[in-house]
């Protein structure tokens, strides 16, 4: 055995709890975790079963802590995990699975297969075996802020266009405010309405915030990689920030990513829970909904669909809000069979969409067919939807069906129809 | 050895060697599996009606939203050779005489014939799962050896105790001791393979609907 397989045997080994020895124990071999599975139920090939995914680390459970399998080993009658073999794994890992956790909503023994996957995804960072787009953003966040290489003054560049759209000023570092608002790149690159809408929202429920210089970004490649200690110091950064600020609240953005790596994952990775509370955007509109500050003027009449980003609604427990607001704009909303915890990934969570290569984008388009089918049997051409990550990868997979489904984001929607 | 002496040997020693090695092996894998215990979670919870390790260790037992539409055999079959397979256990009058007779407590049975309809139906119900396995893509991707022989060692007591009620195929005395048999074998492989789901699927979806309750989500 090489010394780096040595190294990945170890971290596979500490990444198995008992909760993950229980799920491997009840696995009955029932395939129904499969019919969840966006990557089966496209393309049929039952490579793509949850649990399959997970195969070497249950070898190494089987191996490493049960009676038969350590008398096994010891026989020479067990096969180790080879470095080929995780070469091999790398696309049911990465490409194939988007950490959307549905698969742990149907395991009829209970499984968590998801939890299962991401820390898989543990042993998979030290073998080196990682896709080279995931590799790069997480690389980005560490050196230079965020994922897709944003430097401050560019971001400051954005907010100072947005203050000028809007008329509210965006404040900087600014000690004693109640919230810091964090920002996903891809929001700040690509959907710059975001920014404004929240300006408007903030500036009119009257809430006092501010932007960090060190701490804009609030993604964090390296959970989805799943290396422990470069998440943890993008974490640490945004912890930092929030502590010499002294802001009760910090915001994360619409980007479901983000949420779970500052709201759920944050506090384990630094090994302390925070001394402010992790707000999701949709939570906070929510709640200036229901204490009536979130008056529209006008509403979005064309027949919509709403799509639910599985970081923030299925994983992320944001479960009721996206709803109640989306009702308080759209005239037209149309609720769809598999929603709320229920809903179908976009196809690009999990860091997939930052794999560039042509068979993760064939397979990704192919994956898309589940939310194709229900665009069209919705009948609608309009969805919304309120994650940025999710955003590019459904327009991505709009051009590529040719489809003229319009897709907005839900933040913007509601900070257009803001009564002034 | 004769027919009546395998009659003793498996109702005596034998079965006290069986009912050992699970015992053992049931408390050994126990150990095995949950002293490994978890790490603490920090993050601040959120709280959900519906969402707890106890309310998915139940929800889990029905097929989720969409599903008995997408595996109508799993769920089906399974329900059938479960439940079959717990009736003809707990409520054949035999089976419950031998746990009188092991642990001194004991309770109605249901008649013979009624057990007898049972237990067909239980067969089909598991040579259907078989075919299932053999003919959907996903199952036998995922089936080892073990997967066959699990099947196997399940159904053998179930027939083996239906042939000799219906004295078919071999003398009484002779299929009763195949069957007590292997009920004694599945005992001692029911531990260290995937029929200890038996005991884990507790704990599995509990620490699936604890995890996940702590986020707010009931699943
Ligand atoms: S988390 Fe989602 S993408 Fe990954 S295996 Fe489960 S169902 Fe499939
Ligand atoms: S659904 Fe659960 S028990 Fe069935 S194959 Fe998947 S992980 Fe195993």
């Amino acid at each position: 055995m090489s010394a780096s397989l040595d190294k990945v045997t170890q971290t596979l080994k500490e990444v198995i709890d008992a909760p993950i020895a229980s799920y491997f124990d009840s696995c009955v071999h029932c395939g129904l975790c499969a019919e969840a599975c966006l990557f089966y139920t496209e393309t049929g090939d039952p490579k793509y079963t949850p649990i399959h995914k997970v195969e070497p680390l249950r070898r190494v459970y089987e191996q490493e802590y049960t009676l038969l399998g350590r008398l096994m080993k010891m026989v020479g009658l067990s096969k180790p995990i080879t470095d080929e073999e995780l070469g091999e794994w790398q696309e049911l890992v990465y490409d194939s699975c988007t950490l959307c956790g549905r698969c742990s909503m149907v395991c009829p023994v209970g499984n968590d297969i998801v939890y299962m996957v991401r820390k898989f995804r543990e042993g998979m960072a030290v073998s080196g075996h990682v896709p080279d787009g995931i590799r790069g953003a997480t690389k980005r966040t560490v050196e230079i802020g965020g994922p897709m290489g944003l430097k401050w003054p560019a971001v400051a560049n954005v907010l100072r266009k947005a203050e000028e759209a809007t008329g509210v000023t965006i404040p900087v570092d600014k000690e004693g405010a109640d919230y810091l608002v964090l920002l996903s790149s891809m929001e700040i690159v690509n959907y710059p309405e975001y920014i404004e809408a929240l300006a408007k929202i903030f500036h009119k429920a009257g809430i006092s915030f501010t932007l960090a210089s060190d701490a804009f970004e609030a993604t964090n490649a390296g959970i989805q990689i799943g290396a422990s200690d470069l998440a943890k110091v993008i974490v640490t950064r945004i912890v930092d920030a929030a502590e010499r600020l002294k802001v009760k609240y910090v915001l994360s953005p619409e980007c479901g990513h983000a949420y779970m790596a500052i709201r759920w994952e944050g506090p384990n990775l630094i090994g302390r829970p925070f001394g402010f509370k992790v707000v999701h955007v949709l939570e906070l509109l929510d709640q200036l909904r229901q204490e009536g500050v979130l008056k529209m003027k006008g509403m979005f009449k064309d027949p919509l669909i709403l799509h639910d980003p599985c970081q923030i609604v299925r994983r992320g427990g944001v479960l009721q809000a996206p709803e109640a607001l989306i009702r308080q704009v759209a005239e037209n909303y149309i609720p769809i069979a598999d929603q709320q915890k229920w809903n179908w990934c976009c196809g690009g969570g999990g860091g997939a969409s930052a794999i560039h290569t042509e068979e993760a984008e064939a397979l990704r388009a192919k994956a898309f067919g589940v939310k194709k089918r229900q665009i069209e049997e919705a009948g609608v051409g309009t969805m919304v939807t309120f994650c940025a990550n999710c955003r590019i990868t459904i327009e991505e997979a709009l051009d590529h069906y040719e489809m003229n489904t319009k897709l907005l984001g839900l933040t913007e929607l509601l900070a257009e129809h803001l009564e002034d | 050895m004769n027919d009546l002496q395998f009659l003793t040997w498996v109702r005596g020693t034998g079965l006290d060697i069986a009912v050992g090695i699970f015992l053992l092996g049931v408390l050994w894998r126990l150990i095995e599996i949950y002293t490994l215990g978890r790490k603490k979670d920090l993050a601040a919870p959120r709280h959900a009606a519906g969402a707890s390790g106890l309310h998915t260790v139940f929800r889990r037992s029905l097929p989720p939203p969409g599903m008995l539409k997408r595996s109508p055999v799993s769920y089906i079959g399974g329900y059938i050779f479960h439940i079959g397979l717990a009736v003809i256990v707990f409520l054949g009058a035999p089976h419950i005489l031998l746990i009188t007779n092991l642990t001194g407590l004991s309770w109605p049975g249901l008649p013979t014939q009624f057990i007898d309809l049972v237990t067909v139906v239980t067969m089909a119900a598991m040579v259907v799962m078989l075919v299932d396995r053999i003919n959907k893509p996903v199952k036998r991707f995922l089936s080892t050896f073990e997967d066959w022989f699990t099947w196997a060692v399940t159904f053998l007591p179930v027939l083996t105790g239906w042939l000799a009620v219906q004295h078919l195929l071999l003398p009484y005395t002779t299929m009763l001791a195949l069957h007590i048999l292997s009920a004694e074998i599945l005992l001692v492989v029911l531990p260290f393979t995937k029929l200890f789901h038996a005991f884990t699927l507790f704990g599995s979806r509990w620490y699936n609907g604890s995890a996940n309750a702590r986020k707010g989500v009931p699943v």
